[in-house]
This record gives structure tokens, sequence and C-alpha cells, in this order.
């Protein structure tokens, strides 16, 4: 709705105003969270509703990064760039597949594809739990991170196809006539170009796996392979009253997915809409 | 055919169709580790865990899983627990939706003007998204709670609570603590996909609309809606569809407490299986809960197809 001709003055306040009440809704949430983490403990129940605190302190995050939840990081940095990594390398080929070949059954792949989709994760925790433990694979990493794997393989699937979309086919032609072998054409030609749309996938997809938290309970019961936010509920559960070490410990989790943020956001509007299906 | 089958193999015939055999097999190739991966860790267990439906299957009562019918589905209906959670899972998704759309369309509608500084505006109003999903859960149960957060205060300033208690702790009011963490976390979602439509929309038309004396409350009803409504119906329902399944603010804020008051069917799900190692019955509800979904999909799908007729 471009605004054609001159709006009215308070049209145009009212509008700086409902923006401002979306940054102001959107930001406090996160606000409180620092606020409390930098709170020194002694203050937390005298001023724990004041809306800026009279002393702030890194106490809190100095105690939290001196305890387990460090382990608990590792554990997810592990897990969430394993992920990523594989899945962006697995669901290229099945986007490159999908975007610059026609062959049969590529409907019914694709309907199964969305089909994932669709129903609800939590019917195959259960299986999943008798699969792995039967594979002596409970309580480990890997376990989580093929998981994790294949739960985000569609999304990315149909989002690295979207981005080969957007590379003209007559690219690698030329390549592959001047002499290229497939391999070769993509590997000279077309990487290059696919490197934002990599990008993009390893951020949407480190971020899935970042804040995933029902399978990671199910699946990892022993504290030293316990994700990040396992290692947190934990903590939450034990020690429900040190406010400030579990806020410090939230504000550690936010930092990687702030910074994914920032490098994907271009990237949302397509992402999103390419696979319409993903939150 | 016959002819290909009489050929020497390694004559032209037989080279031609190794080559055309490669051609076939190529995509496949590529798609293989997908499809594995997919078929091994999702679709497999899908069919067993639909299979524990229909079997009396605990890990905490030894003995090997019995087939048992329908059983399972019996005890559902006489469980209340599941009664309730199937109201809960209405409540809990219809607010949400209706909330963050109504949320969505309002950012995307002022995204969609000209202002300044909208680049930063766009990336902290769309920051939420980021945010996984635990944290928001444990964030605003921070929030709720009047000994290190506001909002129970504001909620007896205006007068909606008597004294500032933790709503989480009412049974009445407990479900609207992660409904309204679920609004914050899913308007951006709403806003970015509803964004893209807008955008799609071709400016010649609001020009026209303009010089034929249209106002502006005109152009939105009979240009912009009729234009969203598709796309509209499709986000809908794939995110009701994504909400009814989203059982991780639940169970962090409430775990389904007070008093089984905010448990949804997917939480439920959960519950049963993490906690109880019940498979057979969360496996029941799963099934109750994946049937309802598909039902609804089948009727926004024949409303959508009716709209794109039109």
């Amino acid at each position: 709705m471009a605004a054609l001709g001159r709006p009215h003055p308070a049209l145009v306040a009212g509008k700086y105003l409902a923006l401002a009440a979306y940054v102001a809704f959107a930001l406090f949430p996160l606000y409180w969270l620092v606020k409390i983490a930098v709170t020194p403990d002694r203050l937390i129940y005298s001023e724990g509703t004041r809306y800026w605190p009279s002393a702030a302190t890194w106490d809190n995050f100095r105690e939290v990064l001196g305890s387990d939840f460090l382990r608990f990081f590792g554990n997810s940095v592990i897990v969430s760039l394993s992920t990523a990594a594989i899945t962006a390398v697995i669901a290229a080929g099945g986007g490159y597949a999908f975007s610059r070949f026609d062959f049969r059954g590529k409907r019914l792949v694709s309907a199964l594809l969305l089909l994932t989709q669709m129903f609800p994760l939590l019917i195959i925790i259960a299986p999943i739990y008798r699969i792995v433990a039967s594979l002596g694979l409970l309580n480990t990493l890997p376990s989580l991170i093929v998981t994790y794997t294949a739960f985000n393989i569609p999304f990315a699937l149909f989002l690295m196809q979207s981005f080969f979309d957007g590379i003209p086919k007559d690219l690698e032609e030329a390549a592959m006539i001047d002499g290229c072998t497939r391999m070769q054409a993509l590997r000279k030609v077309i990487l290059p170009l696919t490197l934002p749309g990599l990008g993009a996938t390893l951020g949407f997809v480190f971020t899935a796996a970042w804040s995933e938290i029902l399978f990671a309970l199910m699946l990892i019961r022993k504290e030293e392979s316990m994700t990040f936010p396992v290692g947190l509920l934990n903590f939450v559960s034990k020690f429900s009253v040190d406010w400030g070490q579990m806020m410090a410990a939230g504000v550690l989790a936010l930092v990687p997915s702030c910074l994914f943020f920032a490098f994907i956001q271009r990237y949302l509007v397509q992402g999103l809409t390419s696979g319409a299906v993903k939150g | 055919m016959s002819a290909a089958l009489t050929d020497t193999p390694g004559g032209t015939r037989g080279r031609l169709s190794r080559a055309y055999l490669g051609m076939v097999a190529e995509p496949w190739l590529y798609l293989l580790p997908s499809l594995l991966l997919i078929g091994g860790v999702m679709l497999l267990p899908l069919a067993i865990g639909l299979g524990y439906a229909f079997q009396e299957f605990n890990l905490l009562r030894p003995g090997a899983a019995k087939w048992v019918g329908l059983d399972n589905f019996q005890d559902l209906w006489a469980d209340p627990q599941f009664w309730r959670a199937l109201r809960n899972t209405l409540v809990w998704t219809g607010a949400s939706v209706t909330l963050q759309f109504a949320g969505g369309l309002g950012l995307a509608l002022l995204l969609n003007t000209r202002f300044h500084g909208k680049k930063l505006v766009q990336a902290l109003v769309f920051l939420p998204w980021a945010v996984p999903t635990f944290l928001t859960a444990l964030t605003f149960s921070w929030l709720l709670n009047p000994v290190i957060g506001p909002v129970p205060y504001w909620l007896s300033g205006l007068g909606l609570i008597e004294e500032p208690y933790n709503i989480l702790g009412n049974p009445d009011t407990a479900l609207w603590g992660p409904i309204l963490a679920n609004v914050w976390y899913g308007v951006p979602f709403f806003a970015i996909t509803l964004l893209a439509a807008l955008s799609a929309i071709p400016s010649e038309l609001y020009e026209a609309a303009e010089i034929d004396g249209a106002s502006g409350w005109q152009s939105f009803t009979k240009i912009t809606l009729p234009f969203l409504a598709p796309m509209i119906v499709i986000t809908v329902m794939l995110r009701t569809i994504w909400i009814a399944n989203f059982a991780d603010l639940i169970y962090v804020m409430t775990g389904g407490g007070p008093a089984n008051s905010t448990q949804i069917l997917s939480s439920y799900i959960f519950t049963t299986a993490f906690k109880r190692l019940d498979f057979g019955h969360a496996s029941a509800i799963a099934v109750v809960l994946l049937a309802l979904l598909m039902i609804y999909a089948a009727i926004l799908l024949a409303v959508r197809s009716r709209l794109v007729r039109r």
C-alpha cells in the first residue's frame, strides 16, 4: 500500500506509535531477561520488579561459566553444528535433484516430504526411543544429531531447491558444453553461487537444532551428554530460586541464536515462504 | 522393445539404454541420502508408532507388547484428562492462531509502508522468532512470576486480577501464560509470510482504485484482502496444525499443570510417553490428534479451492 498523496499527520503519528508498540512488545521480555541476569543476588528480592536495576554485576555470568553449563553449551554446539552441516550437504543434493531434473516419482517424493511436516512429530517419539535404545545409543549425542538431521531435511531440501531454482540452468549447461563433467560444473560454477543459500540453510537448521527440547529430554538423561535446553530445564527444576544464574544462562543460550539470526535475516522471507511449513 | 532384447550387449541399443538408465538414476542418487534418513528416522517410526496405538505397551510394566485392538482408544474415551486436553487444545490453538494472525497482519501492513529506520525496526520485531522456544517459555514464566516479573502488577493494575499473583499457578488462568508466550513467538512468522504476499500485489491496482476515488478502507477490503485470501487460508492451516502439535511452551512453562489444567493433546502425548513410559496410550492420543488435524486440513483445503475458483 504505497502511500499516495499526503497522509494525515495524525495517521502518520499513529503509524509510528503502532510500530513503537510492536518493537516494545518484541524487546521487553528480552530486556527483562538481561536485566535480571545482571542484577546482583542481594538485590533480586528487593528490586525484582524494578524497571532499571540500581547496580549491575557480571557475577551471575561468571558463576554460570564456571559450572556444568559450559559442558551443556559445548554439547549443544556440537549437536547443532553437526546437524546443520550434515543437513545442508544432504539437502543440497536433494534440492539439486528437485531443481534440475524431471523424473518419475517426483510428485510422490515431494508429497512424502510434505507429509513429514504435517503429522504430529510426537507420534514418533516412542518408536525413536525404542530404536535408539535397541541400538545402545541412548544418552549419546550422535542419536540426537541423526534425529535432528532427518527432521530438518524436508524443509532444508525445499529451501535449497528454491536457491537452485534461482540459478540459471544455462550456466552449468554452458560449462558442460565447454567440456566440464557435471561434477566439475557443479564445483566451479554452481557451488560459488549457492554459498549464500547454503549459509541460510545452515542458519535455519542450526537455530532449529539449538532450540529442540522434547526429543533431547527423551533421549538424553545423563548429565554429561545433556544439551543446553535440557541442562537449563534441569537446573530450573533443581534450583528454582537462583534467578540471576538461570537468566544469565538464558542470555548465553540466546547469543548463538542472535548471531545466526543476524546472518539469516536477509533470507527470512524466502526461507519461510519456500517451505512455508516451518516455524 | 523386442529388438533391444535380442541385441547383443554392448551394441548401440545396449549402450543407449545404459545411458538412459544413468539419466533416470542420477536424480535418485542425489536424493538417496535424504530419502534414507527420512524413511528410517521418520516414516518407519511413524508406521511403528501407529502400530503402538493398538498395543498394550508400557516400558514400566515388563512383558512383551501385545495387540489389544481398540482398547487404548476405549480407555481414552473414559479418560477425563483426555477430554480436558482436547478442550484445551481447541482453546490453545484457536486463541494462539487468532492473536498471532491479527498481530502479524497488523505488523505486515505497517512494514509494507514506507518509514524511517525500516531495516532496524524489521530486524527488531522479527527477533522473537529466533529466540529458542525453551528460552521463550522460561522468560515468560519468569515475567509472570510476581517475585521477579512485572506482568502480575500490570494485570492487577488493569483490574484483570485482584492482587498480583502468578496466573500460571491458577488452573482457571494458567493456559493464558503459554498462549501469551506463543503470540510473542509467532507474530513474526505471520508477519513475514503475509509481508511476502503483500509485496506481490501489483501497485497499479491501488493507483487505479485511488483514481476511481476509493477510500483506504475500500482498497483494503476490495484489493488487499481478496489477494491475500488464498495465502491466508494456507498459512493459517499450516500454522494451526503446527501450533496444535507444539508442546514445548506448555511443557516448559507449566508441565501441563496445575492439576492438568493446561495439558493439551500434544503435551499429554509427551508426558504419557516421557514420564509414564506408556507408549501404547501415548500413541493412541497421537492417532486421535492426527485424525482431527486431517479432518481440519480437508475442510480448509475445500474452502480454499472455492476461494481460488471465485
